[in-house]
């Protein structure tokens, strides 16, 4: 079965039963186990716990896996393109180009020698470059379009001189330069703080409705994931355990899912424990209801 | 039990602390609130004497307390920290990380306590001979809570100590804290972003911005929505998940 989007759109991305494997000679690894989904111009969340496979997941679509990952899917596709059997060479013009991904730290993704706003130049494919001045603007309109106060100042600095919050803008900024039409961010708000956060969010929600984006926004944050998405796919052990639409979040059905909302503190919460998630090996293999 | 007045601490000229004063009754658990840099983790290190250079008050147990600490110091008062892969000896087994507090401050029965505390804590007789790298991190966070415990301290300093737990592993954390405070009547400080994590967990709050308590409340007051400073309730909106307008009025900050 074919899964479809909520929109009723064609989906653009599709993954049909996406394995992972990793072979030792000790043992064999399966960190994805068929995993299913579509996605098209919406924001679904993809939740789970570390080790569920979700990051894997979100990698395997841009072939990111490491080289030691044995990768396979009945279909692994993005609009025409067949994500499985393109080459490097093909992939090249998906990865950063159609297909763009945010990464949790940014401290780690910049440059920490070259000036932020020449990193984010850099974005631009070499076909639309146009002389220096030119990219420039286009470096600080798309600065202004996170919500930086001051792009001029901005762009001259190096990675070391911003906060964490104006580094998770800028890379959105550099991300967004090659106009992709699908966004992957991996947890990338989890090294803010929960104000910062919010601000940074805020962005990319307005920047993925302004430029009908689709997103995958993968977490380990169940309130965040279902506050900010529109569908939540639920991961355990390298499978979907559940799918719901983001404001349906509480009716989940799912025992881990109910455990995983259950085993939250909450301000203006009065138990005095907490339940614990009691894990069902049958949640390794069976399918809801 | 823990009194602090007018606590200051400055590295260069950044003032990270600046005028904190709290008070902790026995046996209550009292929770510091707020984001990167606003100096709730140092005051901590101020209290568990990792950091001498401050100035101010500081009362715990009765005693009044110089920036060097004695040795009886350490055995009342014990800190638990963030990173459970940081905190604890690569090549030390847990018997040996269990012991080494032991030895230090001359308590014999070595054999039995390490026993007993593991046995408290959840991890069971089965770890003593493991290494870190053999257990997960809600096991690590186990271990470093038994190697705090095994001193019998009266107070119990924590940092962050679920910040790099999944959620799951959090609940079971929480509640081992929640018991063992019971148990051993402890006095605590626990020390969190997660606003839904200390209401949970303490009976009054601190809430740092900038290096001061920006306002002190009870849990009840938190539960009941009587916080008043705009950060407090700022932090309360942020801590239930995304919202759109509160996020579009903070992005222009």
């Amino acid at each position: 079965m074919m899964p479809q989007s909520v929109t009723g759109e064609t989906p653009r991305l599709v993954v049909d039963d996406l394995r992972i494997t990793f072979r030792t000679p000790q043992r064999v690894i399966e960190a994805v186990r068929g995993v299913s989904f579509a996605v098209g111009r919406e924001k679904v969340g993809i939740v789970g716990e570390s080790g569920s496979g979700k990051s894997m997941t979100g990698r395997a679509i841009l072939r990111l896996t490491p080289p030691r990952a044995e990768v396979s899917a009945k279909r692994l596709s993005f609009g025409d393109t067949d994500l499985l059997a393109s080459t490097e060479r093909q992939m090249l013009k998906v990865r950063g180009r159609r297909i763009a991904m945010i990464m949790q730290d940014p401290r780690h993704a910049l440059d920490p020698v070259m000036r932020v706003g020449e990193q984010i130049a850099e974005a631009i494919p070499a076909e639309r470059r146009g002389r220096a001045a030119e990219d420039r603007d286009r470096v600080l309109a798309m600065l202004e379009a996170v919500h930086i106060r001051d792009p001029r100042h901005v762009y001259g600095l190096y990675p070391h001189e911003v906060s964490g919050g104006m580094g998770q803008r800028v890379m959105i900024a550099m991300m967004l330069m090659p106009e992709p039409s699908l966004l992957i961010a991996d947890e990338p708000t989890s090294a803010l703080d929960v104000t910062v956060r919010l601000r940074v969010l805020a962005i990319l929600d307005e920047l993925v409705a302004e430029r009908n984006l689709g997103l995958i926004f993968i977490s380990h944050d169940l309130n965040l994931v279902a506050s900010f998405c529109d569908r939540v796919l639920i991961m355990y052990a390298g499978r979907i355990v559940e799918e719901c639409v983001a404001s349906e979040l509480a009716r989940a059905r799912h025992p881990y899912t109910r455990g995983l909302l259950a085993s939250l503190p909450r301000a203006g919460d009065t138990r005095a424990r907490l339940p614990v998630l009691a894990r069902d090996p049958a949640w390794m293999t069976s399918e809801l209801g | 039990m823990i009194a602090v007045r007018d606590l200051r601490v400055s590295f260069a000229a950044a003032t990270v602390v600046d005028g904190v004063s709290f008070h902790v009754p026995p046996e209550e658990m009292f929770g510091l609130v707020g984001e990167s840099g606003c100096g709730k983790s140092t005051v901590l290190r101020v209290l568990c004497g990792l950091n001498p250079a401050w100035s101010g008050q500081i009362v715990i147990g009765g005693k009044a307390m110089s920036p060097v600490r004695d040795r009886a110091f350490f055995k009342d008062v014990q800190m638990v920290f963030q990173d459970p892969y940081g905190s604890l000896h690569p090549r030390h087994t847990v018997n040996t990380a269990l012991t080494e507090p032991l030895a230090i401050h001359g308590i014999g029965g070595a054999d039995g306590r390490v026993a007993a505390v593991l046995d408290q804590v959840g991890l069971g007789g089965a770890f003593r001979y493991r290494y870190p790298h053999q257990l997960s991190g809600g096991q690590r966070q186990r271990l470093a809570i038994a190697r705090a415990l095994i001193l019998e301290p009266k107070v119990l300093l924590l940092d962050e100590p679920t910040s790099a737990l999944d959620v799951s592993v959090q609940a079971e954390i929480l509640n081992l804290l929640t018991d063992l405070r019971r148990q051993r009547n402890l006095t605590c400080i626990l020390v969190s972003h997660d606003l839904a994590v200390i209401a949970h967990m303490c009976d009054r709050i601190g809430v740092m911005q900038h290096g001061r308590i920006v306002e002190e409340l009870t849990a009840d007051q938190l539960n009941e929505n009587a916080a008043r400073h705009p950060y407090t309730i700022e932090l309360l909106a942020a801590s239930r998940g995304y919202d759109r307008a509160l996020g579009e009025r903070l992005a222009d900050e």
